[in-house]
């Protein structure tokens, strides 16, 4: 992302926009600008703020008179006066930075969609959490901190020490290196994004486990990690073997994501089993 | 993607926070998705969602060319029609409850729509419980949220992040949660005001400016 110098007019309606806080008035050149470092390209600034397309060289005069007399317009505060945020056309590896922070851009340079894959929410059709399955959704920078690739490498190394098979569709999976280390593509490693989904699958007895490795290694990492963990439900509907797991080792959960089960096949072909792109590495 | 899963908040907060959406999922059920997805969202705008989105875009929306007179007159219109008519592929589609009879209703019409979509419930887990129940379904599988792990004390406090967190994909920033808190407590914007803000930043359409209303106001009034 950049902001073209000749259009902005410092009013600093963007700064709190940015969920990464990247972008600041440099008081050298008077104009907003961005830590391109820390930018993750995720578009809300361009595509979240509204526009105007007022003339720069008025509304800078304007400003000035109004700071003159200590006037304290309250303009909208999600407002660009200017359009003065311009997407630039990216080079690898940066693109991945864009890829996993704007949802609205699909994942070319990984083949998937979005930061994961469907995970439970049509298990009721892709049938890739069975009864005694537990699946995981590992979000690294989730909310608003943002994670660069070296520390989301450290967790998937840990996770393959313990023998433990990545989601081979996801995005994550598909920059690895090598999934059997964890080890991520070298030049990805000091990129820094939004956020991002790990995706794993165990069998029921391995929660406690797979748990105490990902809060051992949350105390390593530079970020934040949202965890997630789903199973199926048994055939009238209740859930106890994992909520009781959960519950003996202390996670405590609020919230949930329920799938109502309404879901079927109705293709007139279907992709045979193992082929579905959202099938999960075997249970190991 | 998982955003509406790790919404901050108790159970208790999660009131008047219920979330519906359908997916397809590829290679089984996406042929002739597009028209179930819509039907779907029809089904919704029936029961008065707080909010609705396409996947592409929500209810609520930045303009691209805004007149100035916006500053003092802004249109707040929801348009339902143009999220219809933007479902293009297959993909999710959702609409956001502010009450657990709204959504409760509008699953009764799904169910009966038997859309052949996979159809999730996003709210407390004691919530999903009893809208199943009412509504007579068995519950396929669920994903439970175990919170956000933060171990060198990086979020914000418990009001920014009810705000923001309601916005799973991180569009609406710390930064402007705060910035809208503030300006509410201040009397700079009504929290309606602030709601339409911080809603347009969201382009799922799964913000909830019900409950984002609700916190706002509390905030206003010192509630907590």
């Amino acid at each position: 992302m950049q902001i073209d110098p000749h259009k902005c007019v410092a009013c600093g309606n963007c700064i709190p926009v940015c969920p990464m806080g990247a972008i600041y008035i440099d008081p050298a050149i008077r104009r907003a600008t961005i830590n391109y470092d820390e930018c993750v390209e995720c578009s809300t600034c361009y595509r979240g703020m509204s526009q105007e397309h007022l003339n720069p060289v008025m509304v800078r005069a304007i400003r000035r008179l109004a700071k003159m007399f200590r006037f304290r317009f309250e303009p909208e505060p999600d407002v660009c006066p200017t359009a003065a945020f311009v997407m630039e056309e990216l080079a690898w590896p940066r693109t991945v930075r864009r890829v996993f922070s704007d949802p609205l851009v699909e994942h070319k340079s990984t083949g998937i969609h979005g930061r994961g894959t469907e995970e439970v929410k049509t298990n009721d059709v892709a049938h890739r959490v069975s009864v005694g399955e537990a699946g995981y959704v590992i979000e690294f920078g989730r909310p608003g901190v943002g994670v660069r690739f070296r520390d989301i490498q450290k967790v998937t190394r840990e996770l393959a020490r313990a023998g433990i098979g990545f989601e081979p569709k996801n995005p994550i999976t598909h920059l690895m290196s090598s999934p059997s280390t964890g080890d991520l593509q070298p030049d990805l490693l000091n990129e820094k994004i939004l956020s991002a989904i790990v995706e794993i699958k165990t069998e029921l007895g391995r929660v406690p486990e797979v748990l105490e490795i990902i809060d051992r290694m949350s105390k390593q990492v530079d970020t934040v990690i949202a965890v997630g963990v789903s199973t199926r439900c048994d055939e009238n509907g209740e859930e106890k073997a994992l909520s009781a797991l959960l519950d003996e080792h202390g996670y405590s959960f609020h919230r949930a994501k329920t799938n109502l089960g309404l879901g079927r096949a109705t293709n007139r072909e279907q992709k045979p089993e193992g082929t579905s792109d959202q099938h999960l590495a075997p249970v190991r | 993607m998982t955003n509406t899963l790790h919404r901050y908040g108790s159970a208790e907060s999660f009131r008047d926070d219920y979330i519906l959406f359908a997916i397809p999922c590829r290679g089984k059920n996406d042929e002739g998705a597009v028209e179930k997805q819509r039907a779907f969202l029809r089904i919704c705008v029936r029961h008065k969602p707080a909010n609705m989105g396409n996947g592409s875009f929500g209810s609520y929306q930045p303009s691209r060319a805004l007149n100035p007179t916006a500053h003092w007159r802004r249109d707040y219109t929801q348009d339902y029609e143009s999220i219809i008519a933007g479902v293009t592929k297959p993909g999710t589609v959702a609409a956001v409850f502010d009450s657990k009879e709204a959504a409760e209703a509008c699953l009764r019409e799904v169910i009966q729509a038997d859309l052949g979509l996979s159809i999730n419930m996003s709210t407390s887990v004691e919530g999903a419980q009893e809208c199943c129940q009412d509504t007579g379904i068995r519950r396929h599988s669920v994903e439970y949220s175990l919170g956000c792990w933060d171990s060198h004390d990086r979020l914000p406090n418990s009001q920014v992040l009810e705000i923001s967190t309601m916005c799973g994909h991180g569009m609406i920033s710390f930064n402007m949660a705060r910035k809208m808190l503030d300006m509410v407590r201040e009397g700079r914007r009504t929290a309606d005001e602030a709601v339409l803000t911080l809603s347009r930043f969201c382009p799922c359409g799964v913000y909830n400016p019900a409950r984002a209303r609700r916190l706002l106001e509390q905030a206003r009034t010192c509630q907590r």
